[in-house]
């Protein structure tokens, strides 16, 4: 199985007419994955290599039956974009766009949430890689490899850090999913762990976390009530001085809320193997399947 | 982006928000003889830390001779390693009461938290520990607002004075909007007062949204009166992402994860970062030469550790960038090199080309970081 994104994934992009978003809609369908469409207001009718352009995201469902949008339109557009995505019917938005302000982020959550039922990845997310299958986003398919380990992620670089130590000692991985570290990140670490409990072909779950907010510390309580695969997890920022901000708007530490310790801490207590490298988190995985 | 008191005062004033009569002044010489303002004066230290006012950086002056001596007194002294370069003068107020209110973002529920209490004017996190029911949070649905009920509900809920319903609704109505359509991510007043002048916010603290930086002009005014290290001025303007830690490895990597990443695999190893700085996605050559720039401003540097892993950043890129910045030049420490990831192999051939006795090139990320650590020793 795999989870979110397989075989029959067909993807339409928004902003793909952009540098970044060609780039990558072109990676994406040259390892396997359906790109069947674009989007750009005025461009309607184009092509980019050809995968046709429209005007709307309802124009692009209708035409193609996309089911999942991803998303690479600037940040002052991106709350709408998304929005757009969700009226027209996708089941899945993967938002890789950057630096949104957290009140867009707020506002389109809420709105999403409210009036459909898509799922948002991201947004300022690498996406999702199913090995084999269909990759959706930024990530580099090269390290990846098909096999039975669910990785999930808020961290971009981090998460192909883990992919890698995995690949590299010939563990492949069902999904590879990175959720974002912005204040209002769509799918939660929860979220995605139901998905791969529930997938017949994830065996096991790596889980990266990093210092700031509560996520970490709620999949724990999610883990030891209803995750029975083992899971093994490392937490960035062990070292880091309280109160500094260091890139993602996730990592903030205020207090005691947040703090690497607290969440090795709760996942510890939930029957989680907290790596304290993320060199090790290849051998960890193999010991426990 | 944490404001300054007096800046944030800047914006309660836009947003119609009372505060108390005032004037900033960095130097003495500032301050005008008719300064209108009536005594008592408070004198406040322009700081970004909390207890100040235990550490005696603020002061009630009586009157001019009063005033003189205390601008003395607090100007250019040391609160906690943050020295004193500002001041605000302000009139001190008659307080009948106060309260706490601030504007946030819940990251759990997704919303808009507001938080109101009673008891004002203390250390608001005792207050939640000790005595949790006097603290009361009201979440906000983000695409609803908050409503008038609302705040009604709020304010009997938190107990606050009834008699100044209408002041308050008002204040904390002003306070939303300042939170809303400013981009804050923290809108906090410690306290809201009720003074014989009716209701004013006594203090300020904003903390501004720097994603929203392009939709609001006063962003970058305010950013350029904080003081930060040139270093850190220096790699913003590159566009890096540059904190000084007190370490002595410098860390370039790509991503915040594998960056913070970095720094805990190195203090593993018995070392400690001297920075964290990342280069962001999709780094071009200089982007990596004006990293290496940054780093030659720090004396604190005795080693340097390099983590790549390359997604949109083409590991040949920062080989091209690392062999710009070092080649011809008497390198001030050793460098340790980890490329993994899109165009690793390239930007391996780039650097074994132009071989440098002071690189070393290492396979892995844990081990990278453990010579990097034994260099700098």
């Amino acid at each position: 199985m795999s989870i979110l994104i397989n075989e029959d994934t067909k993807v339409v992009v928004q902003g793909l007419t952009g540098e970044q978003g060609k780039f990558h809609a072109l990676r994406n369908r040259d390892y396997g994955t359906q790109v069947v469409a674009g989007t750009r207001p005025g461009k309607g009718g184009e092509q980019v290599e050809g995968i046709p352009i429209f005007n709307t995201v309802k124009d692009a469902v209708e035409a193609t039956g996309a089911n999942t949008a991803l998303t690479f339109v600037p940040p002052a557009f991106a709350k709408d974009a998304v929005l757009e995505a969700g009226d027209a019917g996708c089941d899945l938005i993967v938002c890789i766009t950057e630096g949104i302000p957290a009140k867009d982020e707020a506002k389109m959550y809420d709105l999403l949430t409210t009036n459909t039922n898509a799922k948002l990845l991201g947004p300022n997310c690498p996406g999702l890689i199913s090995p084999g299958k269909s990759n959706v986003g930024i990530m580099p398919h090269e390290i990846t490899q098909e096999g039975n380990v669910g990785v999930v992620s808020r961290s971009g670089t981090l998460t192909y850090q883990a992919v890698h130590e995995l690949t590299r000692i010939n563990i492949g991985q069902s999904t590879c999913i990175g959720i974002g570290g912005d204040p209002v990140p769509g799918m939660s670490f929860i979220d995605v762990l139901e998905g791969f409990q529930l997938d017949s072909q994830t065996e096991a779950i790596v889980m990266i976390g990093e210092i700031g907010g509560s996520a970490e510390e709620e999949a724990a309580e999610y883990i030891k009530n209803y995750v029975t695969k083992p899971v093994v997890s490392y937490i960035a920022g062990v070292t880091a001085p309280p109160g500094k901000k260091m890139g993602h708007a996730g990592a903030i530490v205020s207090g005691n809320k947040g703090t690497a310790s607290a969440k090795i801490e709760a996942l510890t207590k939930a029957g989680v193997n907290v790596v304290k490298n993320p060199t090790r988190i290849g051998q960890a995985i193999k010991d426990v399947i | 982006m944490n404001l300054f008191e007096y800046q944030g005062k800047e914006l309660y004033k836009k947003f119609s928000i009372p505060t108390p009569k005032s004037t900033f002044i960095k130097s003495k010489s500032e301050l005008k003889s008719d300064h209108g303002l009536s005594y008592p004066v408070v004198v406040k230290a322009q700081v970004q830390v909390g207890g100040r006012g235990k550490a005696g950086g603020i002061k009630v002056a009586n009157n001019d001779v009063e005033l003189d001596q205390f601008i003395d007194d607090i100007l250019g002294m040391d609160i906690k390693g943050h020295l004193v370069e500002s001041l605000l003068i302000e009139e001190a107020s008659e307080i009948i009461k106060e309260y706490y209110i601030s504007f946030t973002l819940d990251r759990s529920e997704k919303k808009y938290l507001m938080m109101l209490s009673s008891k004002g004017g203390m250390d608001i996190e005792e207050v939640a520990e000790n005595s949790p029911d006097d603290l009361i949070k009201h979440y906000i649905s983000p695409s609803v607002g908050l409503n008038l009920p609302d705040i009604e509900h709020a304010i009997t809920n938190a107990k606050l004075d009834f008699e100044y319903k209408d002041q308050l609704i008002e204040i904390i109505s002003k306070l939303y909007n300042l939170f809303v359509n400013n981009d804050c991510d923290l809108v906090e007043v410690n306290p809201l007062a009720i003074t014989s002048q009716g209701v004013s916010a006594l203090d300020s603290k904003v903390s501004l949204d720097m994603n929203a930086e392009y939709r609001h002009e006063e962003f970058q005014k305010f950013e350029k009166d904080i003081p930060i290290p040139d270093s850190e001025k220096f790699a913003k303007s590159k566009g890096l992402n540059f904190i000084k830690l007190d370490g002595s490895v410098g860390i370039i990597g790509n991503g915040a994860g594998l960056v913070m990443s970095t720094l805990d695999v190195v203090v593993e190893h018995g070392g400690k970062a001297a920075n964290f700085l990342d280069i962001g996605g999709g780094a071009k050559a200089e982007t990596v030469t004006a990293a290496l720039e940054v780093l030659e401003t720090e004396d604190d540097v005795k080693s340097v550790l390099i983590n790549i892993f390359g997604g949109i950043t083409r590991c040949d890129l920062v080989a091209e960038g690392i062999v710009e910045a070092t080649s011809g030049k008497e390198l001030k420490w050793p460098i340790t090199v980890r490329l993994d990831g899109t165009n690793s192999k390239e930007g391996l051939e780039i650097l074994e080309k132009n071989k440098n006795e002071k690189i070393t090139i290492s396979g892995s990320m844990d081990e990278a970081a453990q010579i990097a650590v034994k260099a700098g020793q």
